[in-house]
C-alpha cells in the first residue's frame, strides 16, 4: 500500500528543511555527529525534529501508550466462547423465527437453516463472575483483568472486507490501517525497530493480505512491517553470504562517508536522512535478532506462554509481542487465522483455543507482572461472529455480522467487566451495541486522541480511521 | 478563485499579497499542514483593509456553506448563495443583521458561540481568521453588491477550460530557452530569486536518461555526449531517448500506477490473472506516441470504435484492472459494484484529475458534483460484460490468418472439384433439419449447500451462469418437479458467455470444463421419498474427445490417473473419468451438448420430482489458484422423443440454417460448408489435412476487457452507495459543471454511448483532462506537480504554484496534437529543467519542495528504477520489452501460509528473465514484491497518481542484503575488472561511472581505494571466504579470467556493493 500524499505534507516547512535533524529520536549517528555533518554542509541545526516517526504527544493524557491486537482471523464463534445461550440449546434443531431473518443475508447458508445449540459448557469465573466457555481455561484465570464485549456488530460478512473493516474502518481497499493511524499519531518510541509490527501464525494468512496493515494514503513509513517468527524476522536482515560484521561496518562507513561528501556538494538534506537510515538498519541487524532470541527468557516465562524457542507458534508471537512493546514498539498485531468453522466446529475451535488461550492469558499476566498492562491495550477478536444457525450437517456455523464478542484488557479498560448483550439466540445485539467504528474510537481515546480529530487530508478532504462514525464506548473505560 | 486572487497579488503589492494568504487559508491551511509558500501569516486582528464581499466573503461561503445552504440544498430553509435569500433568513429567522455581527446568528454559528451547534455542521470549524473576516464584514454593514449573484460566482479555476495565457515578459530574457522558462522566471523574479546555473553535462545526461527511459546512461553514452560539441548535441540525446523502446516502459509505469495495474485479482483468493497484454499496450501506445486523447478513448471505449483492432479492445483492460472478489460466500453483484466504483475512481484520478468517488454516497461536499451526476457517468460503464478474451501476439495473429487462408484454399478446391456441392449441401440441410426432437427446458432449483460456494445465476433463457467462488470439486444438486410424462432423455447444453474465460463454456482458466458424472434421480411427486436412480442406456455428444490425462494444473495430489474423454465417461460411475470438451486448439471454446438417454422412460401420473446431480470433480487441489474445471454456463432440457441423440451440428451452424437460404451471407454459407464437408466421406483426406493444419493453431493468452452487453442493464442511483438500495433510474450523462457531451456518430438509438463518454473525457473542451496529465508529467520531472494534489484539481486542491504555466502547457499540449513526446521534449528543453539541483541552505529553507523552481530536481527514483539502475550498472539487464510478467527471486515464505492467505505460485524465472526491468515483475496485490514495496511502489489496490517517496532503514537493508542486489554487485565487479581499464584507479572510475555517470573526485577515489585495499587484504588473508560472497561455488574458478583471483573478485564485489548503495546511485540529480 503506498498511494498517498506527499511524505512531508503534514510537516511545517521549517521542519522539512531540517528533517535531517533526528537527534530527538536518538537514532542514527546521534546529535553531535549529525549536526557536525550538517554544519559541514552549511546547514545550521535548529530545534525542531521532523522525522515522521519521531514520538509525538497525543491530544490529551492517554491511558494506553501502545496496543497489542490479537487478531483471530476467520471469525471465532461467540456462541462457543463468550456468549452463552441456554435458549439456543433449547431450540437446537428448530427453525429460527421468520421475523428474525427479515432482510438477513448469509454468506453460504440459506438463512432459514435450523438452529444449532452451543457446543460447549460455560461457567462463571473470577470475582467478576465473567461467563466463559470451558474452551478458555487459561483466560478464565485472568478474567478479572479483562473486559468482554458481547455486543460487537460489523457491516461485513465476508472475510476480506470484514478484516479490512476491522483494520481500516472501511471495507474498501486503499485506506490506512489502525496501526498506521496510531503510528502516524504517536510516532515511534523504538530506536531500532519498526513502530508497527505484524506476525502471522496458524493455517493461513489473513484474507485481506498486506492491506490489513497497509498505510493506505498515509506515508509508507507508517505501514506495518511483517515479522517472521523464525529465520530472519525482517526481510533481508542478515548480511549476505560472505559479508561478516566487520565488512558490513566498513561498507556502511564507506557509503556514509561518500554520501556525506555528496551532501556537502549538493546540499540536499535528504542525504543525511539516508545516512541515518543506513545507521538504523545496521542497528536493527543486531537488535532484531536479539529481540527474536527467546532463549533469553527464563523457563518459567516460556512455560507460562507455552512458547518454545525456535518453533514458530502463536505462543512465541505473544511472547515476542511483549518483547516488542518493551522495546518501544507502538503497535503489534498478531494474526492467527483458522477460526472459519463452517464445519468441524467442535474439533477445530477446540484446537484453536488450545493454540491460543494459554498464550493470550500469559500475555496479560506477564504484562501485569511487569507493570506494563496499565498502559498497554490488549485487544482480542476477529472480523465478525457466527450464525446461531447450523451449516453443513450439525457441526458448523456460517458468517454472522449482527453480534459477536471481543475482549480488551489493560490500557485504561475497565477490568473484570462484561459489556453488552445479544438476544436469546445470539443473533442480534440487544444492549450496548458496539460497532467496529466505536471500538476504533475507544482505542484512539485510550491512546489520547479524539477520533474525530486524528485526521489526514487526502483528495481534498480530511480522512480519519472512523470516517464519519464512531463513539467512544464510555462504559468500557476504567 | 485562487488563480484570480493570485494574479492580482502580483499587480497590487502588499494588500493583495495578504489576500493571497487569506485564500490559502480558505483551503484549510493551518500551521500543521503543508504550506506551499513561506509568507508570514497575517495577524487575525488589527488589519485595516476593507472587506470585499466577492473576494473575501463569498469564497468562504462557497467552500464551507453552499453544500448545505446553496442551490442544491437549503437545510433549515436557509440559502446563502443568493443575496435576497441570505438576508431573508431561514426557518430559524434572520441570520445576518447588518452592522451587528454579535447579534447575527450566522456569526454566532461559525464562531461557535452561544451554545448553538457550530457551523459548518459536521466539518472542521472555520479558521479564526475567516471567522474574524465574517465579523468585520457584518459589522461593516454586510455590504453585498447587487451585481453579485449566485450565477456570477467565479467558477473554480480548474472548471474553466484553459486558455492560452500571454507569455510573461522577464528581465533576464536571455535565460529562457522556451516559454516554460518565461513563466518560471517571471515568478522567480517577482520573488526576488534567480535560477541556478545549468547542470553539468554529465549530470544532465543522467537526469535526462533516467527521466526519459528510466535507465542510467552507460559510460560510452556519456563519452559520446561529451564528445559531441555540436549545438544540437543535447537535442540529439533527447531524440535518441524519446525513440528508445524503453521510453514506453518508463512512462508506461507511471500510467500503470494510475491504471492500478496488477497481475492478480486481489481480495482473499488473489488469483493470478493475465492482463499483461494491456500493460504492453500502454508501453507500445506511448512508444508510438499515440495522441493522449486517443489513448484515453481507446482505454475507455476501444471496443466500440468502428472495426476495433485487437489492440483497441485490449486497451479497455484499463477499466478491468479492478479487483475481483471470489471469496466463498460473497454476492458477486456486490463486488461487481465495488469494481464499478473503482473504475469511476480511476477515471476521476487518472483522466479528470478530480475526486469523484465522494458522490457515490451523496452530493460532493465541495465540488459541484451531484450524486445523480455521478451515477449518470456510472451508467456509461455499467452496461458491459466482464469479458476475458483470447488474445494473440502479432506472430500468432499471422499464424491464425495463415490457417484460415489455407483452410479456405482447400475448401475452395473441394468446391471447384465438385460443382454440385450446393445441391448436395441443401439436401444434407434438409435431412438434418427434419431430425431434431422437441426439447423442454428444465428450470430447476439449486440446492445452495451443494454448490461448494459457487453461485448459480439463472439466466433469461433457462440456463445457469456460474460465478463467484470456484470450488475445484463439487456435486451440485438441482431439483425440479414436472408433469411431463414419458421422459426419455435429458440434454445438457454447455453454452458460451462473455463473462467466462475465453468465452467459456467452462470456468477453467482456458474456458474449458469437465463433467465427472451426470446423474438423475426420479421420484413420484406424491411420494418424493421413493427415489429411483435413473439408468442411462446411452450418452451422445457433439464433440468426441479422445481420452487424455488431465492437465498439470488440475493435479489434485491424489496419485490417481484422472482423465477426460468421451461423454460416456459422465455416466460410468467413476470419479476418475469425465466428459471432456477439448476439441483441440482454436476449437475449445464452442458451445457443446450432450444427451443422456434413459434406459426406460420416466412417468409418474401425479408428476415427477427430478433431482439432477452434476459432479465436477476434475479440478485441482487448490481453489485459490485457478484450478477449477467447472461448467460456466449450461442449460438442461428433457424430451419425450424416442432414441434422442445429441445434435452433431454445431450451434453456430444451426443458427445459420435458421436463416432463409437466400438471406445468408457468403461467409455464412462458407461456415455451413466448413461443417458439412466434414460429413462427406469422400472428402476424408482433405478434412484430415485441414484438421492437421488446425493443430498448429496458436494458443494465445487471455486479457480482461470490456464488452458491450446485448441486453441493456439499467443503472440506478444507489442510496448511500449501497447496491441493495437502488433508487431512481438514471440515464447516461455528465456533470453540469463540466463541458457538455459531444453529439456525433458515437450516439446509438438516440442515446450517448460509452464511446461518447470516452470522447467527452478526452475532449478539448474538458477543463481538467489536459491540465491533469501535463501536471502529472511535470510532477514526474520535478517531484511535485504545479498543482501538488495531482489527483484532485477541484475546489479543495492546493492552488497551483504557476497557474499560467499550467494552462499554457495544457493548451500547448492540445495544440500539438496531444503528443506526449512533444510535451516531454518541451519540458526537457527548458532552462528550468536543465538547472543544477545543488541547493544552498538558505534556498532550501525558503523553498524546501522546490516549488519556485530556482533549482533543478533532485530526488530518489521510483522503486522500479532502483532495481533497473542496479541491473543496468551491473550489466545484467535483459532489455527485452514486453511479454508475460516474470518472477525474479523473492523469499519463498511470503507466498505460503501463514504469510499469505493461500499458497501462491512463484516459480523463480530462469535465465535472462531474472534480469528484466522491474515493471515486468509479477504483481500480486496481497503479496507485493518486497523490494518494490519497500521503495513505495503502489500495489494496485486503487488508482495512484502520486507516489510517496520514503527513506527508511528497510530500504537500506534491501539494498545492502537482498540477493539480486548482491548479484548485481558481483556482475559489476566482474565488469570493472574485465572492462574497466588497466589499473585499479581506472577500474574504479569505470564502475563508479556505471553507477552515477560521473567520475569520482580525488577524495571519493581515495575513500574507495582505501576500502578496496583493506577488503582485498581480508579476502586474501582468508579472513573472509571469497567464495561465499561470490556465490559459494569454487567451480567458478575455472571461469575466472586469467589473473583474476577469487579474492580480487570478492573485494571488487564488496566495493561494487558500496557503489550500488550510494544515495547518488538511486537519485536523479
Amino acid at each position: 500500500m503506498s498511494c498517498q500524499d506527499h511524505l512531508y505534507r503534514n510537516l511545517k516547512p521549517k521542519e522539512v528543511a531540517r528533517r535531517w535533524f533526528l537527534q530527538q529520536c536518538g537514532i542514527g549517528l546521534g546529535a553531535v555527529a549529525l549536526s557536525s555533518l550538517l554544519a559541514d554542509a552549511g546547514f545550521a541545526a535548529d530545534n525542531a525534529p521532523a522525522d515522521p516517526l519521531a514520538p509525538k504527544k497525543p491530544q490529551f493524557a492517554p491511558k494506553a501508550k501502545r496496543v497489542i491486537f490479537l487478531f483471530m482471523a476467520g471469525a471465532p464463534s461467540h456462541l462457543e466462547l463468550f456468549d452463552y445461550k441456554p435458549q439456543l440449546a433449547k431450540f437446537d434443531g428448530t427453525l429460527p423465527p421468520a421475523d428474525l431473518l427479515k432482510g438477513y443475508r448469509a454468506a453460504f447458508i440459506n438463512p432459514n437453516s435450523k438452529l444449532l445449540g452451543p457446543k460447549f459448557k460455560f461457567a462463571k469465573y473470577g470475582q467478576s463472575g465473567t461467563e466463559l466457555s470451558e474452551l478458555l481455561p487459561h483466560l478464565s484465570k485472568v478474567v478479572d483483568d479483562v473486559a468482554v464485549v458481547k455486543s460487537m456488530v460489523t457491516d461485513a460478512f465476508n472475510h476480506a472486507p470484514g478484516q479490512l473493516l476491522m483494520n481500516t474502518g472501511t471495507m474498501q481497499f486503499g485506506r490506512p490501517s489502525m496501526g498506521a493511524w496510531v503510528t502516524y499519531g504517536l510516532g515511534s518510541e523504538s530506536k531500532d525497530l519498526p513502530a508497527f509490527v505484524v506476525f502471522s501464525s496458524g493455517k493461513k494468512g489473513p484474507s485481506g493480505g498486506n492491506s490489513c496493515w497497509g498505510s493506505g494514503f498515509l506515508p509508507t513509513v507508517y505501514q506495518g512491517v511483517q515479522f517472521r517468527s523464525s529465520g530472519d524476522p525482517v526481510l533481508y536482515l542478515s548480511n549476505p553470504p560472505g559479508v561478516d560484521e566487520a565488512l558490513q561496518r566498513d561498507t556502511l562507513d564507506s557509503i556514509n562517508r561518500l554520501d556525506k561528501m555528496r551532501l556537502n556538494a549538493t546540499g540536499d538534506p535528504e542525504i543525511a536522512t539516508r545516512i541515518n537510515s543506513y545507521e538504523m538498519a545496521f542497528r536493527m541487524q543486531s537488535s532484531a535478532p536479539e529481540l527474536m532470541d527467546l532463549s533469553k527468557e527464563n523457563a518459567q516465562t516460556l512455560a507460562m506462554y507455552g512458547a518454545e524457542p525456535g518453533k514458530p507458534s502463536f505462543a512465541n508471537n505473544c511472547l515476542l509481542a511483549r518483547r516488542l512493546v518493551e522495546r518501544g514498539v507502538r503497535f503489534v498485531q498478531l494474526y492467527h487465522e483458522a477460526w472459519d468453522q463452517h464445519d468441524h466446529l467442535v474439533e477445530d475451535i477446540a484446537e484453536n483455543c488450545r493454540d491460543t488461550d494459554q498464550a493470550c492469558a500469559a500475555l496479560i499476566q506477564d504484562l501485569k507482572q511487569r507493570g506494563m498492562l496499565q498502559d498497554t491495550l490488549v485487544i482480542w477478536g476477529g472480523e465478525f461472529g457466527r450464525t446461531p444457525m447450523v451449516q453443513g450437517g450439525n457441526n458448523g456455523r456460517d458468517h454472522h455480522p449482527n453480534a459477536f464478542s471481543m475482549w480488551l484488557a489493560g490500557g485504561g479498560v475497565k477490568p473484570g467487566f462484561t459489556l453488552g448483550e445479544s438476544d436469546d439466540l445470539g443473533f442480534n445485539v440487544t444492549k450496548d451495541e458496539v460497532h467496529v467504528h466505536d471500538l476504533h474510537a475507544t482505542m484512539l481515546h485510550l491512546l489520547g486522541f479524539d477520533h474525530t480529530k486524528l485526521t489526514y487530508k487526502f483528495q481534498g478532504r480530511d480522512f480519519r480511521l472512523t470516517d464519519v462514525h464512531g463513539n467512544v464506548v464510555q462504559p468500557l473505560l476504567a | 478563485m485562487t488563480l484570480d486572487v493570485k494574479r492580482s497579488a502580483r499587480k497590487t503589492g502588499r494588500c493583495a499579497r495578504i489576500l493571497l494568504l487569506a485564500s490559502l487559508s480558505l483551503i484549510g491551511f493551518d500551521p500543521g499542514r503543508f504550506e506551499p509558500f513561506q509568507n508570514p501569516a497575517p495577524k487575525a486582528s488589527g488589519e485595516t483593509w476593507p472587506i470585499d464581499f466577492q473576494k473575501d466573503i463569498q469564497p468562504i461561503f462557497e467552500k464551507n456553506c453552499y453544500a448545505c445552504h446553496g442551490s442544491n440544498n437549503q437545510l433549515s430553509g436557509f440559502r446563502l448563495d443568493v443575496k435576497q435569500r441570505a438576508f431573508a433568513g431561514g426557518n430559524n429567522g434572520k441570520a445576518i443583521i447588518p452592522g451587528k455581527a454579535l447579534e447575527s446568528p450566522l456569526y454566532a454559528r461559525v464562531a461557535g458561540m452561544g451554545g448553538v451547534s457550530r457551523m459548518p455542521m459536521g466539518g472542521q470549524p472555520l479558521d479564526p481568521a475567516l471567522v474574524e473576516k465574517i465579523r468585520r464584514w457584518i459589522d461593516g454593514g454586510a455590504y453585498w453588491p447587487e451585481t453579485v449573484a449566485a450565477g456570477e460566482i467565479k467558477k473554480h479555476w480548474a472548471f474553466v477550460p484553459p486558455k492560452l495565457p500571454a507569455i510573461p515578459k522577464v528581465k533576464h530574457a536571455g535565460w529562457a530557452k522556451n516559454p516554460v522558462d518565461n513563466f518560471v522566471l517571471s515568478r522567480l523574479e517577482s520573488e526576488g530569486l534567480s535560477p541556478s546555473a545549468p547542470a553539468d553535462r554529465v549530470t544532465l545526461l543522467r537526469r535526462l536518461s533516467l527521466d526519459l527511459i528510466g535507465l542510467p546512461p552507460t559510460p560510452e553514452e556519456v563519452d559520446a555526449f561529451l564528445a559531441d560539441r555540436s549545438s544540437r548535441a543535447y537535442e540529439k540525446q533527447v531524440d535518441r531517448l524519446l525513440n528508445s523502446p524503453h521510453y514506453g516502459e518508463r512512462w508506461g509505469r507511471v500510467w500503470l500506477d494510475a491504471a492500478r495495474y496488477a497481475d492478480s485479482d486481489g481480495f482473499e483468493k488473489d488469483k493470478q490473472r493475465r492482463v499483461w497484454f494491456y500493460r504492453d499496450w500502454v508501453i507500445n501506445a506511448l512508444n508510438r506516441d499515440l495522441s493522449y486523447n486517443q489513448f484515453i478513448i481507446e482505454q475507455i471505449a476501444g471496443d466500440l470504435l468502428p472495426h476495433p483492432t485487437q489492440d483497441q479492445i485490449v486497451a479497455t483492460g484499463f477499466l478491468r484492472n479492478s479487483m475481483i472478489n471470489e471469496e466463498g460466500g460473497i454476492d458477486p453483484e456486490q463486488f461487481r459494484m465495488e469494481a464499478m466504483f473503482d473504475r469511476m475512481d480511476a477515471i476521476g484520478k487518472a483522466v479528470l484529475g478530480l475526486t469523484i468517488n465522494c458522490a457515490q454516497c451523496h452530493n460532493h461536499k465541495f465540488d459541484p458534483l451531484l450524486q445523480e451526476e455521478y451515477y449518470r457517468m456510472f451508467a456509461f460503464l455499467n452496461d458491459s460484460h466482464e469479458a476475458n478474451i483470447a488474445v494473440y501476439s502479432p506472430a500468432e495473429q499471422m499464424k491464425r490468418a495463415e490457417i484460415l487462408r489455407r483452410t479456405r484454399e482447400i475448401e475452395a478446391d473441394l468446391q471447384r472439384g465438385d460443382p454440385g456441392w450446393r445441391d448436395q449441401m441443401a439436401r444434407w440441410e434438409q435431412e438434418v433439419s427434419a431430425s431434431q426432437p422437441e426439447w423442454t427446458v428444465i428450470r430447476p432449483a439449486v440446492d445452495d449447500i451443494s454448490t461448494g460456494g459457487q453461485k448459480y445465476f439463472p439466466q433469461y433463457d433457462g440456463s445457469f451462469l456460474t460465478q463467484g467462488y470456484a470450488p475445484t470439486k463439487h456435486r451440485v444438486k438441482l431439483t425440479v418437479t414436472t408433469d411431463v410424462q414419458n421422459i426419455t432423455a435429458f440434454r445438457l447444453e454447455l453454452m458460451t458467455d462473455p463473462n467466462l474465460p475465453r468465452n467459456g463454456p467452462g470456468r477453467s482458466i482456458e474456458g474449458t470444463c469437465a463433467l465427472t458424472e451426470f446423474e438423475v434421480e426420479a421420484a413420484p411427486a406424491s411420494a418424493p421419498d421413493k427415489v429411483t436412480k435413473v439408468k442411462f442406456a446411452k450418452a451422445t455428444a457433439d464433440v468426441v474427445q479422445a481420452e487424455k490425462p488431465l492437465e498439470a494444473i488440475f493435479a489434485d495430489k491424489s496419485d490417481k490417473r484422472r482423465v477426460t474423454g468421451p461423454v460416456d465417461y459422465a455416466i460410468d460411475g467413476k470419479d476418475e473419468t469425465a466428459w471432456g470438451i477439448d476439441a483441440g486448439p482454436g476449437l475449445r471454446n464452442q458451445p457443446r451438448k450432450a444427451v443422456f438417454l434413459a434406459a426406460s422412460p420416466i412417468s409418474n401420473p401425479g408428476g415427477t420430482v427430478l433431482t439432477i446431480y452434476l459432479t465436477e470433480n476434475h479440478g485441482g487441489w487448490n481453489s485459490d489458484d485457478n484450478q477449477n474445471n467447472n461448467l460456466g454456463r449450461f442449460r438442461l432440457s428433457m424430451t419425450t422423443a424416442p432414441d434422442a441423440a445429441a445434435d452433431p451440428v454445431p450451434q453456430r451452424v444451426r443458427d445459420i440454417l435458421a436463416i432463409p437460404r437466400e438471406k445468408r451471407t457468403p461467409e455464412q454459407v462458407q461456415t455451413v460448408f466448413g461443417y458439412w464437408r466434414t460429413t462427406v466421406p469422400e472428402w476424408q483426406p482433405q478434412n484430415a489435412r485441414i484438421a492437421e493444419i488446425w493443430r498448429g493453431y496458436p494458443e494465445g493468452t487471455t486479457q480482461l476487457v470490456l464488452q458491450q452487453r446485448d441486453r441493456p442493464r439499467e443503472t440506478h442511483l444507489l442510496t448511500r452507495g449501497d447496491f441493495l438500495k437502488p433508487a431512481a433510474l438514471v440515464t447516461p450523462g455528465v456533470p453540469a459543471f463540466l463541458h457538455p457531451l459531444p453529439h456525433d456518430a458515437s450516439w446509438k438509438n438516440g442515446q450517448p454511448t460509452r464511446l461518447t463518454f470516452a470522447e467527452w473525457l478526452a475532449s478539448r473542451d474538458s477543463p481538467t483532462t489536459a491540465r491533469s496529465i501535463v501536471n502529472r508529467v511535470w510532477q514526474a520531472y520535478f517531484g511535485i506537480g504545479l498543482v501538488a494534489t495531482s489527483e484532485n484539481l477541484g475546489t479543495q486542491a492546493e492552488p497551483p504554484s504557476h497557474p499560467e504555466l499550467l494552462d499554457w502547457l495544457a493548451v500547448e499540449f492540445m495544440d500539438q496534437g496531444w503528443s506526449l513526446k512533444k510535451l516531454h521534449r518541451l519540458i526537457v528543453s527548458s532552462a528550468t529543467y536543465q538547472q543544477s539541483s545543488t541547493v544552498t541552505p538558505q534556498l532550501y529553507e525558503r523553498d524546501p519542495y522546490n516549488r519556485l523552481l530556482a533549482r533543478g530536481p533532485r530526488f530518489r527514483v521510483d522503486a522500479e528504477l532502483v532495481r533497473d539502475i542496479q541491473l543496468t550498472a551491473s550489466g545484467l539487464l535483459n532489455p527485452k520489452v514486453g511479454g508475460s510478467s516474470v518472477f525474479p527471486p523473492a523469499p519463498s515464505f511470503l507466498f505460503v501460509p501463514p504469510a499469505s492467505y493461500g499458497p501462491k505460485p512463484w516459480t523463480e524465472s530462469a535465465g535472462d528473465d531474472r534480469y528484466r526491468r522491474a515493471l515486468y515483475t509479477f504483481r500480486y496485490r496481497s503479496v507485493p514484491y518486497p523490494m518494490l514495496q519497500v521503495f513505495d511502489s503502489p500495489n494496485g489496490d486503487t488508482s495512484c497518481v502520486r507516489r510517496a517517496r520514503s527513506n527508511t532503514p528497510l530500504q537500506a537493508l534491501t539494498e545492502l542484503n537482498e540477493p539480486m542486489a548482491l548479484e548485481s554487485a558481483r556482475a559489476l565487479a566482474e565488469a570493472a575488472i574485465l572492462k574497466g581499464g588497466s589499473n585499479d584507479e581506472q577500474r574504479l572510475a569505470y564502475a563508479f561511472r556505471r553507477c552515477v555517470a560521473r567520475s569520482p573526485d580525488v577524495r571519493e577515489s581515495a575513500e574507495l581505494m582505501s576500502f578496496l585495499r583493506k577488503e582485498t587484504g581480508r579476502f586474501s588473508d582468508g579472513e573472509l571466504n571469497s567464495w561465499d560472497i561470490l556465490g559459494g561455488n569454487p567451480a567458478l574458478a575455472a571461469l575466472l579470467p586469467q589473473g583474476v583471483t577469487p579474492a580480487r573478485l570478492a573485494s571488487w564485489t564488496a566495493l561494487s556493493r558500496v557503489l550500488l548503495n550510494l544515495d547518488e546511485t538511486i537519485t536523479k540529480e
